[in-house]
């Protein structure tokens, strides 16, 4: 047992402690955001130093390899946009601020171990830990539509999560051992003549594809972003689905690998019904989080070609997806929360004019909704032509096709907003204040959107590397 | 030559736009006319720089550069490469690019005068020239691709350049959605090339394909879906709806964008992959047939516009299809082995871009002289004009020039490419032959229609009451010199472009100046374009004829062609309004929201309800939602179990 290897884990579990016992003396709220950012540096640098390590611990339980430290990073990025755009938000509560930005560090914890194990039993509690704090921040504001998306979430997650052990159980069954290595040794190479060993990966499917937000799984994602406090709702459509679709890769490929020909098929039919859902339903939304609900099932449509084509090149298009997504995603989400914490509205109507109140605003969603569509120059474009790659190499053309006309589908609801915000007429002259907070946090995902879309290589390089150990 | 020097011609205008947006806007807002300046300054050295690589490339075996290229990114084991080329296509293209754009960037300083966004105007434009001269350059696909979205994103933000007009706003709605319908079949046949070939790189894939190495109907359908691209791009029937409303953009715009060069893109792509092309008949009889189609199709609308600019949309699509037609045409001769393969490739391209080249410059003078009158009319209803001709001589003048050059005449250029494209259009396809002389015959009636009814006879408008099209006051006056120059300029250009070896420099057949009037087709079509001014002049000048009491007698056609045939009407209100919003997007948002709560909702019917707040959870929602979730597995395992 090597604690050491543990250390970005506990750190950051050591910081959410910390930022609850600040609550009790601290006068000046802001504080705790400040705080959990800047404790944030502590596990980063962990993570860091463990960088090029590639080892197991804690009887197999903890992997540490680049591909977990990726994620330690992703996440932790993750986190730090995430709080950063919450402080404005936060300082509307009356109580529960410490605890808001304790939860969001726990909920970024389980993301971490999710990402860092080989062992399913280790898979369930993380994915638990992440789980039970999301839900508690989904219902944070206490209002019927929060408690409500919370107790959804909650109900349904319970559900996926009696789905996943059941699926877990069966996989167990099998092969007699719940770690990865000794599962993909012990099962057959196909699931046709094996009924157990077909429900349990179906069953593992459901049960992470509630997470990823897949369609038929999806049904719980509009009502709780909806209902959700808006830098939590960036939370789940971002993290929380990279956690998902982290551990995905892992149980994939490491314990379910022998019959990768059955699950490839299986998420490609998966990955084409759910953009096309995601993108169509999201035509008709009127209320931007909605939309945007909609708008990541059909981007976790997207991503799931990364798994259809069960390539080298289709594990790091999905991981470079996953970058690309979130600088986007979060980009988008910030900018929304910077003005509905004015305009109190999240109707794409009330967007009218946005341009003129907060023209950097307007410019920044704007970007990163022309990144979602997948134009040049922006992050969504390289994305994409990268996942299809992947495709095309696999010969999945069909599906290649089917992703293209989604994309031109999805322009359209993309464009609307842009075009109310930018041709639109202002309802008030009033301006749209931001945060100093909430611009570096959308600075950062700008740059970052801009970036990659311009020059992609250096990341690239990265997510190849972070899948390089998987066989 | 420095391997810099191209790279440099695409990088000055970006580096301008970077300069305008980043610093002259912020900080020296109150200087806007720096913007003018650093715009033309960037674009007049590109030109110069365009000129020396026209110099090199012509005294370069084989008419082609070689240039280093730059590891772009990996993707796997391919490798994009970010290049560039530099070949004569290339070289003319940017000559044709480089030249209009200095001169519309001008003639706008005049134009946009005193506009409160003139520095975004500029900073757009500078913008637009540097991803058409990337696209022009371009060596792969893929950044070819970037680009040719690139030029779509700054056309729609210049077409909604005065957004707070309603009309302005929906047109760049509508160019971006329309043009991008065609870019996804682009976009299909690229990644579909790739997995049959393995490359993006433009020479590699002409080379494969000259060599047989691609099959047949990957081929065919790969060129189909470019082509869908540049049927987008270049407003060929049937995505041709956008480019009539995008006028509602300030009028340099619609001479530099919609008329010279990003409209041209797609002429330009089916060029630069015209072995591509040649390579399948199908493909080339496609290109030839849309193209000669549009040409009269288009030309029919532009009869009976009353708008000026609109006019000349109708028109320039109409050119556009002649353009596609040359293409087509000698394809097919290539395909059918009429034309040999060696001596085809450079002709397609040649007879193509020819009258792309010819026709950048007397199109944005056309334009260009719609804005002077415009400027000083404040309308662009030609019903409100006439008697301009004493008031503004050098408009008038060069307009008409402008006007002779498109129709044909000898010797102006427009007579040089048109012959070219008709001649082989009588040797390969003499259907399309037979459409492409009525359409002459129409372009010369509708460019002296508007000639006559603008500059001839009494003035008709009121000078009150127009300000809404530009920002100035309307007086009839000539424009000053800032806007008059540069069309002098441009009509010396549409004398004189059709004499320049463009033809021959491209790799296709030249016509000594005289020998071009020995050809019978040459003067058929002149005659029928004489026959076309002297039924406008009859018209609209000499009112021999009633043009009322002829609308009356041709009633249903008038009202066909007014109506542009009801196609928006069918796009907008029948497919996108009656079938996809009304009709399915609102299905699956009813089938979303109510089907699943509905069937639950009937079971839970009879339960009883307490709490506003717990009621909505006990619709049944989260049953439904939780029961979805098995019924996805068992779907899930039920698939595996029929199709496995």
């Amino acid at each position: 047992m090597n604690v050491y290897l543990l250390s970005p884990a506990i750190s950051l579990c050591g910081l959410a402690i910390v930022v609850i016992l600040l609550d009790l003396f601290l006068k000046r709220k802001w504080i705790l955001g400040a705080v959990s950012v800047a404790g944030l540096i502590v596990p980063a640098a962990f993570t860091l130093a463990l960088w090029g390590r590639e080892e197991t611990s804690f009887n197999g339980m903890l992997a540490v390899d680049e591909f977990s430290l990726f994620f330690n990073l992703f996440f932790l990025v993750c986190a730090a946009l995430v709080i950063l755009a919450s402080m404005d938000y936060v300082s509307k509560f009356r109580a529960f601020q410490g605890e808001y930005y304790a939860l969001v560090l726990l909920a970024a914890t389980g993301m971490m171990l999710m990402a860092s194990t080989r062992e399913l039993i280790s898979v369930y509690v993380a994915l638990e830990l992440t789980g039970i704090s999301l839900y508690a921040l989904t219902g944070f504001l206490k209002d019927p539509k929060s408690s409500e998306a919370s107790l959804k979430y909650l109900l349904l997650g319970a559900v996926a999560s009696a789905v996943l052990l059941y699926g877990m159980a069966m996989v167990f069954g099998l092969s007699g051992s719940t770690h990865f290595k000794d599962i993909a040794a012990a099962i057959p190479g196909d699931v046709m003549g094996n009924p157990a060993l077909l429900m349990g990966m179906v069953l593992l499917v459901a049960g992470f594809g509630f997470k990823i937000a897949t369609v038929p799984f999806q049904m719980w994602v509009p009502d709780v972003y909806e209902g959700a406090p808006t830098p939590i709702t960036a939370y789940l459509s971002v993290a929380s689905k990279a956690a998902g679709f982290a551990v995905i890769l892992r149980v994939f490929y490491e314990a379910l690998g022998p019959v990768s020909l059955d699950w490839g098929m299986m998420f490609g039919v998966l990955a084409a019904i759910t953009m096309t859902l995601g993108n169509v339903v999201a035509i008709a939304q009127t209320n931007i989080k909605r939309m945007l609900g909609y708008s990541s099932i059909a981007q976790a449509g997207y991503l799931m070609i990364g798994l259809a084509a069960v390539s080298a090149l289709g594990r790091s298009g999905l991981v470079f997806f996953l970058i690309a997504y979130a600088f986007t995603n979060l980009g988008a989400f910030i900018a929304i929360i910077a003005i509905s914490n004015k305009t109190n509205s999240d109707l794409i109507s009330d967007y009218s004019g946005m341009a003129k109140r907060a023209p950097l605003l307007a410019l920044a969603l704007g970007l990163c909704l022309i990144s979602l569509i997948g134009i040049p120059p922006t992050a969504g474009f390289m994305a994409k032509i990268y996942i299809f790659n992947a495709a095309v190499d696999h010969d999945l053309m069909w599906l290649v096709i089917v992703a293209v006309v989604n994309t031109a589908i999805s322009a359209y609801y993309y464009l609307r907003v842009v075009r109310v915000m930018f041709l639109g007429a202002p309802l008030s002259e009033e301006a749209v204040p931001s945060s100093g907070a909430l611009r570096a946090a959308l600075s950062v995902a700008c740059i970052g959107v801009l970036l990659l879309g311009v020059y992609p290589w250096a990341l690239l390089k990265i997510a190849e590397t972070a899948v390089s150990m998987f066989p | 030559m420095p391997s810099g020097v191209p790279l440099a011609i695409f990088l000055l205008p970006f580096f301008s736009f970077i300069v305008i947006s980043f610093i002259i806007r912020p900080f020296l807002n109150s200087k806007p006319q720096l913007s003018g300046y650093i715009t033309t300054a960037s674009i007049g050295t590109s030109l110069i720089l365009s000129l020396w690589v026209l110099a090199e490339v012509s005294s370069a075996p084989g008419h082609v550069l070689s240039m280093p290229d730059y590891e772009w990114l990996a993707i796997g084991d391919t490798v994009i490469r970010f290049g560039v080329t530099v070949d004569a296509l290339a070289a003319i293209m940017l000559i044709v690019v480089t030249s209009v754009s200095l001169l519309v960037q001008v003639y706008s300083q005049g134009y946009m005068h005193g506009d409160p966004g003139y520095s975004r105007y500029f900073a757009f434009m500078s913008l637009f020239t540097a991803f058409m001269l990337g696209l022009v350059l371009a060596d792969n696909l893929v950044s070819l691709y970037v680009f040719w979205e690139g030029v779509g994103l700054c056309s729609y933000l210049l077409i909604g350049f005065w957004f707070h007009r309603p009309a302005a706003a929906r047109a760049a709605t509508k160019a971006f959605l329309v043009t991008r319908i065609g870019d996804f079949g682009f976009l299909a046949a690229i990644l579909f090339l790739y997995s049959k070939t393995g490359t993006f790189d433009i020479g590699e894939l002409h080379h494969l394909a000259l060599a047989g190495a691609i099959g047949g109907t990957v081929l065919t359908w790969a060129a189909i879906g470019i082509f869908s691209g540049a049927i987008g791009k270049s407003a060929q029937f049937p995505l041709h709806t956008w480019l009539p409303d995008a006028m509602e953009g300030p009028t340099p715009v619609s001479a530099l964008i919609h008329a010279a060069t990003m409209v041209a893109a797609g002429i330009y792509l089916v060029a630069r992959m015209f072995p591509v092309f040649a390579s399948s008949l199908t493909a080339v009889t496609t290109v030839a047939a849309i193209g000669g189609f549009t040409a009269i199709f288009a030309a029919t609308m532009a009869l009976v516009m009353n708008d000026i600019k609109r006019v000349l949309a109708y028109s320039t699509i109409s050119q556009l299809g002649y353009m596609m037609l040359g293409l087509g045409v000698v394809g097919i001769g290539v395909a059918n082995d009429a034309i040999p393969l060696e001596v085809g490739l450079g002709l397609g391209v040649a007879v193509g871009i020819f009258h792309l080249f010819n026709h950048a410059f007397f199109k944005s003078l056309l334009f260009l002289g719609a804005g002077s009158v415009n400027h000083a009319t404040g309308t662009f209803d030609i019903r409100e004009m006439g008697g301009l001709r004493k008031v503004m001589p050098w408009t008038y003048i060069t307009f008409l020039i402008g006007s002779l050059s498109i129709v044909g005449i000898w010797p102006l250029a427009g007579f040089w490419s048109k012959e070219g494209i008709l001649d082989h259009a009588w040797d390969h396809q003499t259907a399309l032959f037979f459409l492409a002389m009525i359409t002459v015959f129409m372009t010369a009636f509708y460019m002296f229609r508007v000639v006559f009814l603008t500059f001839a006879g009494e003035y008709r408008g009121s000078n009150a009451g127009h300000s809404g099209a530009s920002a100035h006051a309307p007086s009839l006056r000539e424009s000053p010199l800032v806007m008059v120059a540069p069309m002098g300029i441009l009509a010396i250009l549409a004398v004189i472009s059709g004499w320049l070896p463009v033809s021959s420099f491209l790799g296709g057949e030249s016509e000594s100046f005289f020998g071009a009037l020995a050809h019978p087709i040459a003067w058929v079509s002149m005659v029928l374009a004489a026959l076309g001014i002297l039924l406008a002049y009859a018209l609209y000048s000499a009112k021999w004829l009633s043009s009322e009491s002829l609308r009356r007698r041709f009633a249903p056609l008038h009202t066909l062609f007014s109506r542009k045939y009801w196609i928006d009407e069918l796009y907008e209100r029948v497919i996108v309004v009656r079938v996809l919003v009304d009709g399915i997007f609102v299905l699956l948002n009813w089938f979303d929201t109510r089907i699943v709560d509905g069937i639950v909702n009937g079971i839970a019917g009879g339960t009883i309800v307490a709490g506003k707040g717990i009621r909505r959870l006990q619709t049944g929602q989260l049953q439904a939602y939780g029961i979805a979730i098995f019924v996805g597995v068992l779907a899930i395992v039920a698939c595996f179990l029929i199709f496995g």
